[in-house]
């Protein structure tokens, strides 16, 4: 097989890093499997349940999202502050950053290729409504839609309404239910 | 504008060859975007520099794709995230990007099946 460039600059790298004792094969190798398996939308899918199930943890989820992750332990430390916003009957919020990547990976895993994308960036702070609607997301025109740029030092969640369809769901009932597009604003949960 | 990067990957393996996902969607395409990847945290973990420098830095990068010509081309976010973690570590002398395209350069050639 042709070994792309990509490829050839990434094995060089890793090797010179191992030669100067900076990282170990093992290091990397273990990183890997924590963002594959223990880094992910089912940490915020959690804070989500218990925030719908707990009106108090709610509020000090809303007033400190940080706090929370790392009351939760959960891993993924380069959300250096993370702020939830709360989808309402008057505002519906969706988040993007519009200059790279930057995403709460602690509470939502590493993005999606299209949430990196050029045309996600710049066009949802543009025309959201268009955008989500490309998503199957359809916002009343009487609702307001509000965009937030997440950025190296603040990154965003969406707290999505919870359909009233799951009220009585326990909190692992609700935490499986909860996705990550309605996390990052582009899905509107419907109950089941 | 949907999201298909799970689809789009629609490899014809058994499942124990398919690559890594979460949430039903692919991580990484290739395994080399891993390694990159984890390259960045593990360096970041170990003090070599401040996320926010990494952060800046492919802002930089990313920015100067999204004013180039280019931009008609696929967008290879991998790509840019190892230019990035390799312009960072020659400005802070720890590996210079000379060296790098030398050993790149040097593992590129080898023939086929000697690339282990």
């Amino acid at each position: 097989m042709e070994k792309s460039s990509a490829q050839a600059r990434a094995e060089a790298l890793e090797s010179l890093l191992i030669e100067k004792g900076l990282l170990t094969a093992e290091v990397v190798d273990d990183l890997i499997v924590r963002y594959n398996e223990r880094v992910g939308p089912m940490n915020g899918a959690l804070l989500v349940a218990k925030a719908w199930r707990d009106e108090a943890f709610k509020q000090r989820l809303l007033a400190n999202g940080s706090a929370m992750v790392d009351e939760l332990g959960f891993e993924g430390g380069q959300v250096d502050k993370l702020v939830v916003v709360q989808n309402t009957d008057e505002v519906h919020n969706v988040v993007v950053c519009t200059l790279c990547s930057c995403y709460p990976w602690a509470v939502l895993g590493l993005p999606p290729k299209w949430y990196k994308d050029p045309a996600y960036r710049s066009r949802v702070v543009r025309e959201p409504r268009a955008v989500l609607a490309e998503f199957g997301t359809i916002i009343p025109q009487g609702k307001q839609v509000a965009v937030w740029d997440s950025s190296a030092e603040v990154r965003y969640m969406v707290l999505p309404q919870m359909p009233g369809a799951w009220a009585g769901l326990s909190e692992d009932e609700l935490t499986a239910r909860v996705s990550r597009d309605s996390m990052i604003g582009v899905e509107v949960l419907v109950g089941d | 504008m949907t999201d298909k990067s799970g689809q789009a990957l629609d490899l014809d393996l058994p499942d124990e060859l398919q690559p890594p996902m979460a949430n039903g969607e692919v991580l990484f395409e290739e395994p080399w975007q891993g390694r990159v990847f984890a390259m960045a945290v593990g360096l970041h973990e170990a003090g070599a520099f401040a996320w926010s420098e990494f952060q800046n830095t492919l802002i930089e990068v990313v920015g100067e794709w999204d004013q180039s010509d280019l931009t008609d081309q696929p967008y290879l976010y991998y790509e840019h995230f190892q230019t990035a973690l390799g312009r960072l570590l020659d400005c802070k002398g720890i590996v210079s990007t000379a060296a790098l395209t030398n050993l790149t350069n040097e593992l590129a050639a080898r023939p086929h099946g000697h690339d282990h």
